[in-house]
């Protein structure tokens, strides 16, 4: 059943009707009303866990699960799941596990490539609103053909990072060559196609990995090879419909959408498994310069990223380009039943005392949260007046009249700004700079206009501002 | 307590005694090595973490799992009464495995192709005017009409062509990122100039034409001075165009009141109608004179119902755009790309006030400090990375459903124009890509 569908009633009737509390709510139906929203675990429902209540269990267990499996790669602190989706668009619920994004390396690069791909691998990292943005796997291919060299490149990629791995060749031998090596690691293996799936699957249940079953250009072909590797006894698949360069964008977004929708409205067999895309096809297409190919491949990931895929690998490792990457899934992935807007108030930052600055900004979520950031990593002591803007930034608020001098000057006296400190300055953002008059006429505070962009808060605050301009 | 390579769980005795209830495993002529796995059992110690049984229940389902392989493999025969493992992922059904054999050839499939049944259609919207049509343009533009989500080409051939228009501004002094300026440099100054070398050099589809001049904290400039730089920019492209206003409520209206009623039959796109206008004026305005309008909320799907269920007491459908608010990546496209998707959507299934081609200020995404900052030299340079973040604003909500794209950077639309292309074409690979073995330096 698609998740927005589901009611807390249907889950409630099922579940012990004991209102134990064992699970942390104060009665079964709120456990239920969790379990809807996905907030909670089954298992959290100790009851639930006795034998004489295993259908219920195992009922309830079908009704919650998502139409995309979650599967699982990597093991320990680094495991990361793949798929876990309930609905095609992110309005109906929500996301769950954003797309993996996996950096590729080859058997014949040479240690010093090698290497440094390794290390974006781990070290990537770019500080965004409270988050940590990272990449998350090794994609190791075999372009060699050669066992031994494949091997020899797993085992150096499982030396040189943590992360999981996905293994790439088409040759059962050279597979097996690398899950000798990485086989503990549970890494992902790639792939089983029509002609090799009977060896692949093999080595899948051999070893325990996970596999990916991969057929370009042709869907049919695709289920009939996940509905023969299920019958085969393997359980976790990821699919893979093949990835074109970008003149063919309409194919790739074709492919993943009627995927997905199948998954999701179909309930259709076979297809319920995360995806694979693999943007890397971008630099298969010949190019006069690797920044056009790197350019196009970033494009590729952000439009399959848009497009429901649960996995990507590519092939370019320059920040400009992973950057924008790595912000879009965030972006997408970010819970939608999420308020807009943070609470309007006046915000302590640090240990302000009467002279310290009050700065300015509105209750626009992303605006606060990256304002509110800067000036603690920054250590400034200050006081930050938080404006009901009706959840917009500072520049649409201004233009749209969300945030006027008339709230700001409001703002002012209800939270007793003026109690806090001895000055009478207020520093509003640069951009809502066309403001300052009226502020000041309304409220009789002096207006100091800040920066464009909090990032300039700090140097501002030191080099320009002054409590008391007069002196 | 961890030992290296072995796996060591914490468990109580009571978890134990379920757990033997529930794994009842068979084997028979299979000796099962467990030496690997190692169970800790705290005699009598309370409760377990929850996250910790389901998952020791997922280490029994792969024991059982294996089990059960091994069995296979041995003899091709699973145990009667096997029971599923009941916790965590990989529970599937309680009933017992009946012995399947494995299959040897591929079991044939086919993929349902997901039906169009919607019932809305998006309205066309005609944009500028040539000679034939009353109007002085080479060409004119019709956007809209989808009948399926965007570039669903699997449900629905794409309708009209998304046009990418160009923004210049009457106002040298407009805050422009150093990336975006270099393209300008010459032509600040000169607004039917910049109007040409957005057009002729740069490929624009429409000119954006922003009045910020006539912004009374600017230089408050007169309608008749505004009207002036309309003719400009007329005379110097041949593309239609569109008139933005100051963000002003009363200012706008009087600017766009002079130049209605002075420039007639071009299919001007007005930029823009929002709730705190006087619609009644502004709409007639827009019927009177035969021209276009951008309706533009902020984020809001009630909000931009609201103010097209307004207009269309005086302005009939199809000259209608909405624009419910572009916010740059990282800094709330997310809202904007569910609001525009959420309206499509709702406009498929037969809203009837959401039927609307959508606008996009894409140049917004300059907004993001990602997309101009000077950054650490694992991020540069940012001559790339400022219009690569335009050019994956402006895609993430091409995906969504806009029709009409105001941008900035030369580099962002011709990667937009050149993906929009390919969707329009919808041109196959006869083969696949082949990325396993390529071999590429650096």
């Amino acid at each position: 059943m698609p998740a927005k569908e589901l009611s807390p009633i249907e889950i409630y009737r099922s579940l012990p009707g004991t209102n134990c509390k064992e699970c942390g709510e104060a009665n079964c139906m709120a456990f239920a009303a969790k379990l809807v929203n996905r907030e909670a675990a089954l298992e959290e429902c100790t009851p639930l866990l006795d034998p004489s209540k295993v259908e219920a269990y195992n009922k309830l267990w079908a009704l919650l699960k998502p139409a995309v499996k979650a599967v699982e790669v990597g093991v320990g602190d680094n495991k990361l799941t793949l798929g876990g989706e309930y609905v095609l668009y992110r309005h109906e619920f929500t996301y769950f596990h954003q797309p993996a994004i996996a950096v590729d390396v080859s058997d014949e690069m040479g240690d010093e490539e090698f290497e440094t791909r390794m290390h974006v691998l781990n070290d990537f990292n770019y500080h965004y609103i409270g988050m940590e943005l990272t990449l998350d796997m090794a994609s190791v291919r075999s372009s060699s053909g050669d066992a031994a060299r494949f091997r020899d490149a797993v085992k150096k990629a499982g030396e040189l990072t943590r992360k999981p791995m996905m293994l790439c060749a088409l040759d059962p031998a050279v597979m097996e060559a690398g899950l000798q090596i990485a086989a503990d690691r549970r890494p992902l293996i790639y792939a089983a196609t029509k002609d090799n799936w009977q060896m692949m699957a093999e080595l899948a249940l051999k070893y325990g990995c996970p596999l990916v079953a991969s057929s370009p250009l042709d869907l049919d072909g695709l289920k009939s090879l996940a509905l023969t590797l299920e019958a085969y006894g393997v359980k976790d698949l990821v699919l893979d419909p093949g990835t074109q360069p970008n003149r063919y964008m309409s194919t790739n977004l074709d492919a993943f959408t009627i995927l997905r929708w199948d998954a999701i409205n179909e309930d259709e067999e076979g297809l319920g498994y995360p995806l694979l895309g693999v943007p890397m096809a971008a630099w298969t297409e010949a190019s006069e310069d690797p920044v056009l190919s790197e350019w196009s491949e970033a494009q590729l990931a952000a439009a399959l990223i848009t497009r429901f895929t649960d996995m990507i690998v590519v092939h370019g490792i320059s920040g400009w380009a992973l950057l924008p990457q790595v912000f879009l899934r965030s972006n997408l992935y970010t819970d939608p039943r999420k308020p807009v807007s943070v609470e309007a108030e006046l915000m302590t930052i640090g240990t302000p005392d009467e002279n310290s600055p009050v700065l300015l900004t509105t209750n626009f979520a992303l605006t606060y949260y990256t304002v509110a950031s800067d000036i603690e990593g920054d250590k400034i002591n200050c006081y930050l007046l938080v404006v009901d803007s009706e959840g917009m930034s500072v520049e649409s608020a201004v233009a749209g009249r969300k945030m006027t001098a008339e709230t700001i000057a409001e703002a002012l006296t209800n939270y007793k700004v003026g109690e806090k400190v001895k000055h009478r300055s207020l520093i509003i953002p640069g951009r809502a700079a066309r403001l300052s008059g009226e502020i000041q006429e309304l409220s009789g505070w002096n207006v100091a206009v800040g920066p464009l962009d909090s990032s300039g808060i700090a140097s501002y605050v030191s080099d320009k501002w002054k409590p008391y301009p007069e002196d | 307590m961890t030992k290296p390579d072995k796996l060591t769980l914490p468990i109580s005795r009571d978890l134990l005694e379920r757990l033997a209830k529930f794994q009842e495993i068979e084997l028979e002529d299979v000796e099962m090595e467990l030496d690997e796995i190692e169970l800790d059992i705290e005699g009598g110690g309370g409760g377990m973490h929850p996250a910790q049984m389901a998952r020791l229940a997922y280490e029994f389902a792969l024991i059982r799992d294996s089990a059960s392989r091994i069995t296979q493999v041995l003899g091709g025969y699973t145990p009667v009464g096997m029971p599923q493992p009941t916790y965590g992922q990989q529970v599937t059904a309680l009933a017992p495995m009946a012995p399947v054999p494995k299959p040897t050839k591929l079991i044939p499939a086919k993929v349902t192709i997901p039906k169009a049944d919607y019932v809305g259609q998006v309205v066309e919207v005609k944009l500028g005017a040539t000679k034939a049509e009353g109007g002085t343009r080479s060409r004119s533009y019709t956007i809209g009409g989808e009948k399926a989500p965007a570039f669903y080409n699997f449900q629905a051939p794409p309708t009209n062509r998304p046009i990418i228009a160009l923004d210049v501004f009457d106002w040298p002094k407009v805050r422009l990122s150093k990336a975006v300026k270099m393209h300008f440099e010459e032509v600040l100054e000169d607004t039917g100039e910049w109007a040409r070398v957005c057009v002729e050099k740069f490929g624009a589809e429409m000119v954006n034409l922003h009045l910020l001049t006539i912004d009374p904290l600017i230089e408050d400039s007169p309608p008749k001075a505004a009207v002036k730089k309309v003719e400009e920019v007329l005379e110097a492209v041949d593309v239609p165009i569109s008139i933005g206003g100051c963000g002003d409520p009363k200012k706008d209206l009087a600017v766009f009141t002079a130049i209605s009623e002075k420039i007639e039959g071009e299919r001007l796109l007005i930029n823009s109608v929002t709730l705190d206008m006087d619609i009644e004026k502004s709409a007639k305005l827009i019927k009177d004179h035969d021209n276009c309008v951008i309706a533009f909320t902020s984020m809001d799907v009630n909000k931009a119902r609201e103010l097209n269920r307004k207009l269309y007491d005086f302005v009939p459908k199809e000259q209608i755009i909405m624009d419910t608010t572009t916010a740059a990546l990282g800094y709330g496209l997310d809202y904007a790309f569910t609001v525009m998707e959420r309206s499509r959507l709702a406009a498929l299934k037969g809203d009837p006030e959401l039927n609307h081609p959508l606008s996009s200020g894409t140049t917004n995404a300059w907004a993001a400090r990602e997309s101009w900052m000077k950054m650490g030299p694992e991020f540069a340079p940012r001559e790339l990375r400022g219009p690569i973040w335009e050019t994956i604003t402006g895609q993430t909500l091409l995906l969504a459903g806009v029709d009409y794209f105001m941008m900035m950077h030369p580099a962002a639309v011709n990667a937009l124009k050149t993906m929009i292309d390919g969707l329009m074409k919808g041109d196959k690979p006869t083969d696949p890509a082949d990325w396993v073995t390529l071999r590429v330096g650096g």
